[in-house]
C-alpha cells in the first residue's frame, strides 16, 4: 500500500466522520501514479477529475448521481491501473479490452479505453447506479490470481503479483483482468489496493453509505409513490393490526421507544393484549411473544426469542418462573391453543445453510467454457449435493406445516429461536406470502421485509459480511428466504405483482452500499449511526435512501420489468379503505376434514408449557404434543387436497415440492453464463410476445376512444404499431450479450462411464450376421 | 397407482376399443368417479397378481404394465371367478397378433374430414425444398424395394450417380442403405445425406464404388473440399462393428472426407435408461435425492448427446457450408434422430404442424424406423430385445427445443403428447409395421386411418399461440444439463401427486389477449363504417360503445 494511498483512505475516513464535502485540498498531495496524458490525474482538482471521469460514463454513480454530487461529491478514487486487458469470452474463445481499472471507496469499476463500445449497449434495463463493469466493494467475493496458469486465492499481503486478476462477485459476475501489459507499479497498487478494500474488516461508520448519505444530502425527496409501510412508528403497527383484524387480540407497544428495553427489538411492535408491558422489559424482550400476523380466522403467527442460558439454578428458577407467567396470560382464551415450532432445535442451522449456499454458488461462479462443460455432465449431483434445493424444500414444507395449522387446525403457532431474527424471520416471511394475498403485491412485500426483516432485526451487515469482520457470522439467510419466494413465483406466476426480475435486482441490493436498508444489525444500530438525535451538532441527521426507492437504480422504462403483466389485482368490493384492504382469502380451502380442531384439549398448556420452559432454558425436550405421524398426515392431506383443486391467485397459494418441482432460478444464478443463454428463446421469449399484445391491445382500445371522439378516419394500421421485436436471451434482462453471432455452444466434455450398462453398450442394436468377415 | 386401490366396478363397454373401467377410490377425497381409459395398445404386459389363497383386498387381481408409463392394478373379488375370464379377455386383445387378430387400427371406423394421408407427398416435398435441381435427382429405382427393401419407393440421389451406380454402392452398405439425400440448405446448397454404415468387415475392405458416390455427393458441393461424415455410435462400436461385417469409413479409403463419432449409444442403453426414468418416477417420485436420482437414469444424458449431435450436422451444413453424411449401423434409429432434429434445426417449414408432421413421416415412417419392433404393436413378447424408446427419446428432443424457444413451434405439447399416445395405441394406422414396402403390402393406408386426420382436424387444440414465424432462423438449443429437464408432463403425468397439467397462466392470459384484440378490431371496423355512415346522415343515433367496452385488467 503506497504512502499516498495510505493517506488517502485516512482522508476520506476522515470526511466520511464528519460528513465533509471531498474537497480539492484533501487531494491535492495525493498523487496517484503515472496515468497516461489524457488521464492526467496527478494534483489536479478532484472536481476536475470528475468532471473528466464522469465522460465514462459507469465510473461515477451514474448520470444523474453526477449531477446533483457533482460539487460535493462523495466517491473518491483510491488506486487505478491501466491498460488493463479485461476478458471477455465470446464464442468460447477469449477477446479484451483495453481500459483502466480502478478502485474508490464505493466500487472497482473498469473503463474501457473505447468509450464507443460503452456507448453502444442499448440495453433498456440499465442499473443507474452500478454499471456493468462496476463491482461494489461489498459485492467482491473472492479475489484469485493467476501466477503461471495457477490460481490461487489472494488475502493479505502479497510477495508476488499476479499476471491476472479474477474477481467472483456475490451477484455471481466473474470478471477477468489480464494485468500482463500494466506496469509493474500499478500492479501492486491496483492489487493490493482491491484486496486491502475488499477484505481487510471495515468500521461501521466507515461504510459508503454515511459519506454517500452526507453528499446527497438535499436531494432525498422520498418517492411520493412508495407506499411500503415502513414499520418504524406506532401508526405502522397499529394499520397492520388492523389490516389483519389482529387488534382484537394484540397491542402495539411503544415501550422500547429510545431502545430503553432491548436493543434487538424495534421501537415499536405487537404483543398480546393482556401482556403487562413491564414484562417486556424483564429479559430484554427475549422470552416475550412478538406478534407477526394474524390469519383471517384469528389465528396467530408469534415469535420469540429464547432466554439467555444460565447455569445458575437460581436464575433458572427465576426464568421458569417468569415463562410460567407468561404462559398463563396467553393461556386463557381468546388465544386458545398456541403450539410452539422450535426452529433453533428441529430444524435447519445457519451452518447448513452456509454451507450449502457456498458449495452451490460455486457452481455458477464459472471461470471459462471448459469449466462449464465439464462441470455440465455431473451437473445434476452437483447440484444435489450442494443441497441448497433441499433446503428451499425443507423451508418451503416447514412453512405450509405453518400454514396447516393456522389455516386448517385453528392453532397459534410461536415460532421459537435464539434471536428469533434468523429463521424467524425467514418462516414467518414465506408463512405471509403463502398466506396473504397482500404480501404478494410489490408494496405489501417490501413492508413485509420491513415488518419481518428490517424491523425484525436481521443481522444484515453479519449475515452479509458487509464489514469483512467475520466470515462466520456470513450466511445467506435472506437470499434463501428469495429464492423460497421465487419458487413460488415461478410456480403461480399470476399471483405476484412482481416478476422475478424484482427478486434479483432485490437480492443484488444487498450489496450497494447507498441504501441504508441492508446494511445494519438493527434498527437500533441504524438509528444509533444516523440518529435523528445525532450528537454531533455540526452535522444534520443523516437521509439515508431506501432501497425500495427503485428510482435510484431503475428509469421508469426499466422499473417497467419489475411489474408482472401477468398479475391481476383483486377486483374490489368496497371502496372503502383507502390504504391496503384486508383481504380475506375467497377460498377458505374447503376442507372435509379437521374441522377446526379445538377438539380435544390435550392437556396442552400444563404439560406443554413444561416442555416449553425446558426448552426454552436450552434443555432438550421430548417429542411434541403431536406425534409426528400425525403431523405428516395433517400436512399431506392438506397439501394434497389444496393441489387438486384449481388455484385462487389471490388466496391461500403452497408450492409444490416434490422433487423435480423444486428448480434452479437461472435468472439469478446463470444469467452472466454466455454458455447458459438462449438466444430468442426461454420464458422471456413469451413474456415479450405477451407485453406486445398487451400494447397493441391498449392502442386499439386507445383508438376506439379516439374515434368516439373525433370524427376522422385513422388509417393506422393496427399491427403497424408493434415494434420489430428484438430477439432477446433468455438471460434477459440480463444477459450481457456476449454471443452476438448465432454459433450454437457445443458441449466439450466426454461421455460419462455408464457403469452397471457397459456390457449393453457394447451390443449391437439388431444382430446380424452381415456375411463375410 | 395408490390412489386406484377399492375396486368397486369392472365393465367392458362396447366393443373392444377400449377398457372402460370405472372405480371408485375407498378413501376417496372426493366423491367423483376416476375415470380410465387405456387404449389396448398401450398395454405392455397382464400379470396375475396373488392367489385364491393371499389375503388382503389388493393382493389378488390383475398388474397391468403400459408402455406409457403407467401401471395399473385392478383388486378383484375372489368370489365368481372374474379374474381369469378377464385376463383371458385383455390378453387376446391386447396383443392381437398372437391370437391372429387384426390390429385395431384395422377395424377402427373413425371418419374425420381430413384425410392425413395425403399430408406427405414425397415428390412435393422434395420440390419444396428446390429438388431436383442440376446436382440431385429423384430416382424410382426402388419402385418395387429392390434395391432396398427398407427404404421407401422415391430417393434423391447425385445427379451424376447412375441407376448401376447404386446398385453397386447398395453391396457395401449395411441392409443396402445406400446415401441418399434428406435435406437441402436452400443458399448454400449444401445437403444432409442419410444412409448405414459401410461393411468393411475385419479385413479392412474396400468399395471403389463405394468411395466414388462419396466423392460425387462431395462434389455436388463446390464452397469447401471435405465433406464430413458424422458417425452416430461411440467410437469404439464403430470399431466392434468391423467383427460383424460392419464398420465406418476410414481416411485412406476415403479421401477428402473428415469422419467424428458422436457417441450416442445404443438402443438397448436407451431402453434401459428409460427403466430407470420409470423407477425414480413410480410409484413414487423421489424427493430428496430427485436429482441424482434422475442423473443415474443418464436419460438426460442421452437426450444432450443425441441434441449435441443434431447441433453439429446442422452447424456445419449451416455455417460450416460444407455437406454431411450421418449413419449409424443400420440408419434407422440414430440417425433418424440426428437427421430429423438437425432438420428441425434448419428448416423453419419443419416447425409448423403440418411441417413436423412430414418430417415424422419423412425421415421416420418412410426411412423405415422399426415402428413395429421398437414398440412392439400388439406383440405380448414384452420383453423383446428389439424394442427400445429411440421415437420417444426424439419426440423428447424436441419437447426440450420447444420448451427452449417456446415461439419457434407451431404446436404444443398436447401436439407431442398425442403422437407418443398413438404411437402405442394402435388406433392409427400411421406407427404401424417397420418399413414403407410392408405398410405398402399391408395396404395401411387403405384400410386405416392417419394420425394426422385427427390432429389436422382439429388442429387449433394442437397450436401454440406464442408461435411466430421466423423464415430463415437457425435454431440452436443449448445442450447443457442446466437446461435439459425431464418432461414431468409426460413421464410423471400419471402421479397424482405431480402437478396437474394446468393450463399455462401466460398462455391463458395471450389467449385473452388476442380474443380482445380481435374484439376491438372488430369494433374499430365498425366505428369506421358508422362514422362514415354518419357523415351521409348526421341523424343517425350516437352509439356508447365506450360504456360497453371491456377494459384491460392491467396496468401496462
Amino acid at each position: 500500500m503506497g504512502k499516498g494511498a495510505r493517506e488517502l483512505r485516512a482522508r476520506a475516513c476522515w470526511a466520511a466522520f464528519l460528513a465533509l464535502p471531498t474537497w480539492v485540498p484533501l487531494l491535492q498531495n495525493v498523487c496517484l501514479g503515472p496515468s497516461d496524458k489524457n488521464t492526467r490525474l496527478c494534483a489536479r482538482t478532484y472536481i476536475q477529475d470528475r468532471l473528466h471521469l464522469s465522460r465514462h460514463r459507469c465510473y461515477v454513480l451514474g448520470e444523474c448521481e453526477v449531477l446533483k454530487c457533482r460539487v460535493d461529491s462523495c466517491e473518491q478514487l483510491l488506486c487505478e491501473a491501466n491498460t488493463v486487458l479485461k476478458c471477455v469470452q465470446e464464442d468460447s474463445c477469449q477477446r479484451g479490452i483495453y481500459g483502466r481499472l480502478v478502485c474508490t471507496d464505493f466500487k472497482i469499476a473498469f473503463l474501457g479505453d473505447d468509450e464507443s463500445a460503452l456507448d453502444n449497449d442499448e440495453t433498456q434495463f440499465k442499473n443507474k447506479v452500478i454499471g456493468e463493469n462496476d463491482i461494489t466493494l461489498h459485492c467482491v467475493d473472492q479475489i484469485y490470481g493467476v501466477f503461471d496458469e495457477k490460481k490461487k486465492t489472494l488475502f493479505g499481503q502479497l510477495k508476488k503479483y499476479p499476471e491476472k486478476l479474477i474477481i467472483h462477485c456475490k451477484d455471481l459476475r466473474v470478471f477477468h483482468f489480464c494485468l500482463r501489459y500494466t506496469k509493474e507499479e500499478e500492479v501492486k497498487r491496483i492489487v493490493s489496493g482491491i484486496i486491502h478494500h475488499t477484505q481487510s474488516p471495515k468500521l461501521l461508520k466507515r461504510l459508503f453509505l454515511f459519506s454517500y448519505a452526507a453528499a446527497a444530502q438535499n436531494s432525498t425527496a422520498a418517492d411520493p409513490k412508495n407506499h411500503t409501510v415502513m414499520f418504524d412508528t406506532l401508526k405502522d403497527w397499529c394499520w397492520e393490526l388492523e389490516r389483519t383484524k389482529g387488534n382484537v387480540k394484540f397491542k402495539a407497544v411503544s415501550i422500547n421507544e429510545g431502545y430503553r428495553v432491548c436493543e434487538r427489538l424495534p421501537a415499536y411492535f405487537v404483543v398480546p393484549t393482556p401482556l403487562p408491558e413491564e414484562d417486556v422489559s424483564r429479559f430484554q424482550g427475549h422470552g416475550i411473544p412478538i406478534w407477526c400476523w394474524s390469519c383471517h380466522n384469528g389465528c396467530a403467527l408469534l415469535k420469540m426469542s429464547a432466554l439467555p442460558k444460565e447455569q445458575d439454578d437460581g436464575i433458572l428458577q427465576v426464568q421458569k418462573n417468569f415463562l410460567d407467567g407468561i404462559y398463563k396470560t396467553i393461556h386463557r382464551p381468546p388465544y386458545e391453543i398456541v403450539k410452539t415450532e422450535d426452529l433453533s432445535s428441529n430444524f435447519l442451522s445457519l451452518q447448513e445453510i452456509q454451507t450449502a449456499y457456498s458449495k452451490f454458488k460455486q457452481l455458477f461462479l464459472i471461470d471459462n467454457s471448459t469449466e462449464f462443460w465439464d462441470t455440465d455432465i455431473k451437473w445434476f449431483s452437483l447440484l444435489e449435493s450442494s443441497s441448497w434445493l433441499d433446503i428451499i424444500r425443507r423451508c418451503l414444507k416447514k412453512a405450509i406445516e405453518i400454514a396447516e395449522c393456522l389455516e386448517a387446525q385453528n392453532v397459534n403457532i410461536l415460532l421459537l429461536e435464539e434471536n428469533a431474527s434468523d429463521l424467524c424471520c425467514l418462516i414467518s416471511s414465506l408463512v405471509q406470502v403463502m398466506m396473504d394475498p397482500h404480501c404478494r403485491t410489490r408494496f405489501g412485500f417490501q413492508s413485509l421485509v420491513q415488518k419481518e426483516w428490517i424491523m425484525g432485526g436481521h443481522c444484515f451487515l453479519d449475515r452479509c459480511n458487509h464489514l469483512r469482520q467475520s466470515d462466520k457470522e456470513e450466511v445467506p439467510v435472506f437470499l434463501l428466504f428469495l429464492d423460497c419466494v421465487w419458487q413460488l413465483v415461478h410456480q403461480h406466476p399470476p399471483a405476484f405483482e412482481f416478476t422475478e426480475t424484482y427478486l434479483t435486482v432485490l437480492s443484488d441490493s444487498l450489496y450497494i452500499p447507498i441504501f441504508s436498508t441492508f446494511f445494519f444489525n438493527s434498527p437500533h444500530q441504524k438509528d444509533g449511526n444516523v440518529g435523528r438525535e445525532s450528537q454531533d451538532t455540526q452535522s444534520k441527521p443523516l437521509n439515508l435512501l431506501t432501497v425500495w426507492d427503485w428510482s435510484v437504480q431503475f428509469e421508469p422504462k426499466a422499473q417497467t420489468l419489475l411489474r408482472n403483466p401477468l398479475y391481476v389485482e383483486k377486483p374490489k368490493l368496497d371502496k372503502g379503505q383507502r390504504k391496503g384492504m384486508h383481504c380475506k382469502h375467497q377460498r377458505q380451502l374447503s376442507l372435509p376434514l379437521t374441522q377446526s380442531k379445538s377438539s380435544p384439549k390435550r392437556g396442552f398448556f400444563r404439560e406443554e408449557t413444561d416442555h416449553l420452559i425446558k426448552n426454552l432454558l436450552g434443555k432438550r425436550i421430548s417429542k411434541l404434543i403431536n406425534s409426528s405421524e400425525e403431523l405428516q398426515d395433517n400436512f399431506r392431506e392438506f397439501y394434497e387436497s389444496w393441489h387438486s383443486k384449481p388455484t385462487n391467485y389471490h388466496g391461500l397459494l403452497l408450492p409444490h415440492i416434490e422433487g423435480p418441482e423444486i428448480k434452479v432460478w437461472a435468472q439469478r444464478y446463470l444469467r452472466w453464463i454466455p454458455e447458459a443463454q438462449i438466444l430468442g428463446g426461454g420464458r422471456v421469449a413469451t413474456m415479450n410476445k405477451l407485453l406486445e399484445m398487451m400494447e397493441e391491445v391498449q392502442c386499439l382500445q386507445e383508438k376506439i376512444e379516439e374515434k368516439h371522439h373525433s370524427q376522422e378516419a385513422l388509417q393506422a394500421e393496427a399491427t403497424s404499431l408493434l415494434r420489430n421485436s428484438v430477439r432477446l436471451s433468455s438471460l434477459f434482462p440480463f444477459a450481457l450479450l456476449q454471443r452476438h453471432s448465432s454459433k450454437p455452444v457445443l458441449p466439450t466434455s466426454g461421455w460419462k462411464a455408464l457403469g452397471d450398462e457397459e456390457d449393453l453398450a457394447k451390443r449391437e442394436d439388431e444382430f446380424v450376421d452381415l456375411g463375410d468377415v | 397407482m395408490s390412489l386406484l386401490r377399492g375396486l368397486l366396478g369392472m365393465d367392458l363397454i362396447g366393443t373392444w376399443v377400449r377398457l372402460f373401467l370405472s372405480f371408485r377410490e375407498k378413501l376417496a377425497l372426493l366423491d367423483s368417479a376416476l375415470l380410465l381409459d387405456v387404449p389396448l395398445g398401450v398395454i405392455s404386459r397382464i400379470e396375475k397378481m396373488g392367489g385364491a389363497t393371499s389375503r388382503g383386498e389388493n393382493s389378488y387381481g390383475l398388474d397391468i404394465t403400459c408402455k406409457d408409463m403407467r401401471n395399473l392394478r385392478f383388486a378383484l373379488k375372489q368370489e365368481g371367478h372374474s379374474r381369469r375370464g378377464m385376463f383371458e379377455i385383455l390378453t387376446k386383445y391386447a396383443f392381437p397378433l398372437a391370437h391372429s387378430l387384426p390390429i385395431f387400427a384395422f377395424l377402427n371406423e373413425e371418419k374425420f374430414n381430413v384425410d392425413g394421408w395425403t399430408v406427405y407427398n414425397p415428390v412435393e416435398e422434395y420440390r419444396r425444398q428446390g429438388l431436383p435441381n442440376h446436382h440431385w435427382r429423384i430416382t424410382f429405382i426402388n419402385k418395387c424395394y429392390e434395391l432396398c427393401d427398407t427404404y421407401p419407393a422415391l430417393l434423391v440421389v447425385p445427379y451424376r450417380a447412375s441407376d448401376d451406380d447404386l446398385r453397386r454402392v447398395a453391396t457395401f452398405r449395411s441392409r443396402n442403405r445406400i446415401p441418399v439425400l434428406s435435406w437441402i440448405h436452400p443458399e448454400n446448397k449444401t445437403v444432409i445425406v442419410r444412409c448405414s454404415q459401410p461393411l468393411v468387415g475385419m479385413s479392412g475392405k474396400r468399395n471403389k464404388d463405394d468411395e466414388k458416390y462419396l466423392d460425387v455427393i462431395r462434389e455436388t458441393n463446390r464452397q469447401i473440399n471435405k465433406l464430413t461424415i458424422y458417425d452416430a455410435r461411440p467410437s469404439v462400436n464403430a470399431v466392434a462393428n468391423k467383427a460383424t461385417g460392419g464398420g465406418y469409413e476410414s481416411d485412406d479409403a476415403y479421401h477428402n472426407t473428415e469422419l467424428f463419432f458422436l457417441d450416442i449409444h445404443n438402443i438397448h442403453v436407451m431402453r434401459e435408461s428409460l427403466k430407470k426414468v420409470k423407477d425414480i418416477v413410480y410409484p413414487n417420485v423421489e424427493e430428496s435425492h430427485w436429482l441424482s436420482s434422475l442423473e443415474s437414469t443418464h436419460w438426460l444424458e442421452h437426450i444432450k448427446l443425441v441434441l449435441t449431435g443434431a447441433i453439429q450436422v446442422a452447424d456445419r451444413v449451416s455455417s460450416g457450408k460444407s455437406s454431411v453424411v450421418v449413419h449409424c449401423s443400420d440408419g434407422w434409429d440414430r440417425t433418424a434422430q440426428l437427421t430429423s432434429l438437425a432438420m428441425l434445426m434448419l428448416d423453419s417449414f419443419y416447425r409448423s404442424i403440418e411441417g413436423f408432421e412430414i418430417l415424422v413421416q419423412k425421415e421416420w415412417i418412410s426411412f423405415g424406423h422399426k415402428f413395429a419392433s421398437r414398440i412392439g404393436h400388439g406383440d405380448k413378447n414384452h420383453a423383446d430385445a428389439d424394442r427400445s424408446p429411440i421415437f420417444l427419446q426424439f419426440i423428447d428432443c424436441v419437447w426440450q427445443m420447444s420448451k427452449q424457444f417456446p415461439t419457434a413451434f407451431e404446436f404444443n405439447e398436447r401436439f407431442l403428447i398425442t403422437i407418443l399416445d398413438h404411437l402405442y395405441s394402435c388406433r392409427f394406422g400411421t406407427f404401424l409395421y417397420n418399413c414403407e414396402s410392408m405398410r405398402e403390402r399391408q395396404k395401411v393406408t387403405e384400410r386405416t386411418v392417419s394420425l394426422w386426420s385427427l390432429i389436422n382436424s382439429n388442429k387449433d387444440k394442437f397450436k401454440n399461440p406464442f408461435y411466430t414465424k421466423e423464415i430463415n432462423r437457425v435454431l440452436y438449443p443449448v445442450a447443457s444439463m442446466r437446461h435439459l429437464e425431464l418432461w414431468v408432463n409426460y413421464y410423471i403425468r400419471w402421479n397424482p401427486r405431480i402437478k396437474q397439467q394446468q393450463p399455462n397462466p401466460v398462455e391463458q392470459r395471450y389467449m385473452e389477449l388476442l380474443a380482445l384484440r380481435d374484439e376491438y378490431i372488430k369494433r374499430l371496423e365498425e366505428l369506421q363504417l358508422a362514422n362514415s355512415a354518419k357523415l351521409c346522415d348526421p341523424s343517425a343515433s350516437p352509439s356508447g360503445p365506450s360504456q360497453m367496452m371491456p377494459h384491460v385488467q392491467t396496468h401496462f
